[in-house]
């Protein structure tokens, strides 16, 4: 199957495990992670994953919806979004 | 591969400044409808428009979650309603009854605004058409997301000076129907010279003959995007603020040519443009009275501001043009001044005025919009302000167009409130000289020379 790369941007308070319990919830829907980066911009922790959704046992909505719960739960902004908005934006 | 730089920056164009994607408007032809009978037409136009658009707003919805990006509205326009109920509309109630039919189709597929409603009498105008023309005022009146427009010029015909008499007598007849509402049926009328058959943003939009059968455009936005970037290079010089509007308005531009293509491939619809327009909207920080101050203008009003405009027009296309393949619409910035905060404060303290608001439009897309007006303005004075505008447009060979409210018993100074996108308006002073004897001529001001450029 094509993968499917998607970005997922993490922005709140650091605190710890976001990342584990980030990639623990792809783990148990079959999303690999392909990159993982971060960074502090104005006191906010701000993290982003290179994902691939291609594989994933659920629907991109799905994961996008349970993503955002995740971040409510843990007490941060979680997004999933195609990477062609940012290829599309950022790349002639 | 994607930095965590530039999706910061992407996102934070979405959340803090304004970022979004305006319209994906569905262009729909109704020509297949046609009729001489007008409950078949009615009928014929239902199934056509909620059958095509079925699936126009859960598409759009999806495109929204995957990219987290807001559309705002989600439109229809249809091909121009002179054209398809010719045959069948005898009076001006069979009129109002295919434009109610238009407004149960828009409610039953959920979007806010179907355009089409329109009549296109640039060089002579039709029985159906004059009919139409006068059942507008009644038909804004008694439907919610139907818009009209009406073509009165062009750059290749001339200026129609008894369509542009008769609109100002249809304006001020639409403002009374909905005085109770501070005269919103006149926020859902404009008038055009050279009305483009591609224009995915509302009052204006109507699917012209030169379309296929459906095509999705989309309009863009994002003056809060360029906003930010501008206040990034103050004090430097003119080339560095114009490389900043042209590298954010590509930037802006990639995301609506994006959305473009994924709803036309989920819609199974092609893809027709992207219209370039800077569009505001009432909320702080989606301004273009904003971006003009932030360029080192006091208030918008002040001099040197259609400079300004003329540069950020110029700018927002050449970023835009290299972004798309297909660019159309009206393409441009646009200045309302109801639904812009910065325009509204101009205005209430006495920086812009009607006159300057004009100059402006001939660097500008598209016009005089969402002008509020004394009550008692004369229909003359109206079509005289429109003859103004159209004559901007066809000598210019631009689009220009004219959205005025003549507020039902508001007087200068006082305030109109529309509410949502369409916000709220300060009443405009109006020159009171009178124009009647030059409006009542009637008749046809010529197509101009294409020579002599002076």
């Amino acid at each position: 199957m094509a993968a499917e790369k998607s970005i997922i941007t993490v922005v709140g308070k650091d605190q710890f495990g976001i990342i584990a319990r980030v990639t623990m919830f792809l783990y148990e829907n079959n999303v690999n992670v392909e990159d993982i980066s971060q960074t502090i911009v104005g006191g906010f922790f701000n993290m982003m994953m290179i994902v691939d959704t291609s594989t994933s046992t659920i629907s991109f909505m799905d994961l996008s919806m349970q993503l955002e719960e995740l971040g409510k739960k843990i007490g941060v902004l979680i997004k999933l979004q195609r990477e062609d908005i940012f290829k599309s934006m950022q790349r002639i | 591969m994607i930095n965590i730089n530039e999706v910061i920056e992407t996102n934070q164009m979405i959340e803090k400044e304004n970022l979004d994607v305006r319209t994906v408007t569905l262009g729909i032809s109704l020509l297949d409808c046609i009729s001489d009978n007008i409950e078949t037409l009615c009928s014929k136009v239902y199934d056509k428009i909620t059958r095509t658009a079925e699936n126009l707003v859960s598409v759009c919805r999806e495109i929204e979650r995957e990219y987290a990006i807001p559309i705002v509205n989600k439109r229809i326009s249809v091909t121009p309603a002179a054209l398809v109920g010719a045959s069948a509309c005898r009076s001006t109630e069979d009129w109002i009854s295919l434009a109610k039919t238009l407004d149960r189709a828009a409610d039953t597929v959920g979007v806010n605004f179907l355009g089409g409603f329109s009549a296109l009498p640039a060089k002579g105008m039709t029985n159906a058409e004059r009919q139409l023309i006068l059942s507008i005022p009644k038909a804004l009146a008694c439907t919610e997301h139907v818009c009209a427009s009406v073509n009165l010029a062009s750059t290749k015909t001339g200026i129609n000076m008894d369509a542009v008499s008769l609109m100002g007598q249809v304006i001020r007849d639409t403002a009374a129907q909905t005085a109770d509402r501070d005269s919103i049926g006149c926020a859902k009328l404009v008038v055009f010279c050279n009305a483009p058959d591609d224009n995915p943003f509302m009052a204006g939009a109507f699917h012209g003959v030169s379309e296929t059968d459906c095509v999705i455009n989309v309009g863009v936005s994002g003056p809060g995007v360029i906003n930010h970037a501008i206040q990034g290079v103050k004090g430097r010089d003119f080339g560095t603020l114009c490389d900043t509007v042209k590298k954010t308005a590509f930037k802006v531009t990639r995301l609506g040519q994006l959305v473009a293509m994924e709803a036309s491939r989920r819609l199974g619809v092609p893809y027709g443009i992207v219209d370039l327009s800077l569009a505001p909207t009432p909320a702080v920080g989606d301004s273009i009275a904003e971006i003009l101050e932030s360029m080192g203008l006091e208030k918008t009003g002040a001099p040197g501001t259609t400079a300004a405009l003329a540069l950020l027009n110029d700018q927002v296309k050449k970023g835009g043009i290299m972004a798309s393949s297909y660019v159309g619409g009206l393409s441009g910035a646009f200045i309302p001044v109801s639904e812009d905060h910065g325009m509204i404060d101009a205005v209430e303290c006495g920086a812009l005025t009607i006159e300057k608001l004009e100059a402006m439009t001939c660097v500008c897309s598209v016009g005089l919009d969402m002008i509020a007006v004394p009550g008692d303005t004369p229909a003359s004075s109206i079509s005289g302000i429109i003859a103004d505008e159209m004559a901007i447009g066809m000598i210019n060979q631009k689009t220009t167009a004219v959205r005025i409210i003549p507020a039902a018993g508001k007087k200068t100074g006082d305030t109109v409130f529309f509410g949502g996108l369409l916000g709220s308006a300060p009443v405009m002073k109006v020159n009171t000289f009178s124009c009647e004897d030059f409006i009542a001529r009637g008749g046809r001001i010529p197509a101009p020379v294409h020579s002599f450029k002076n």
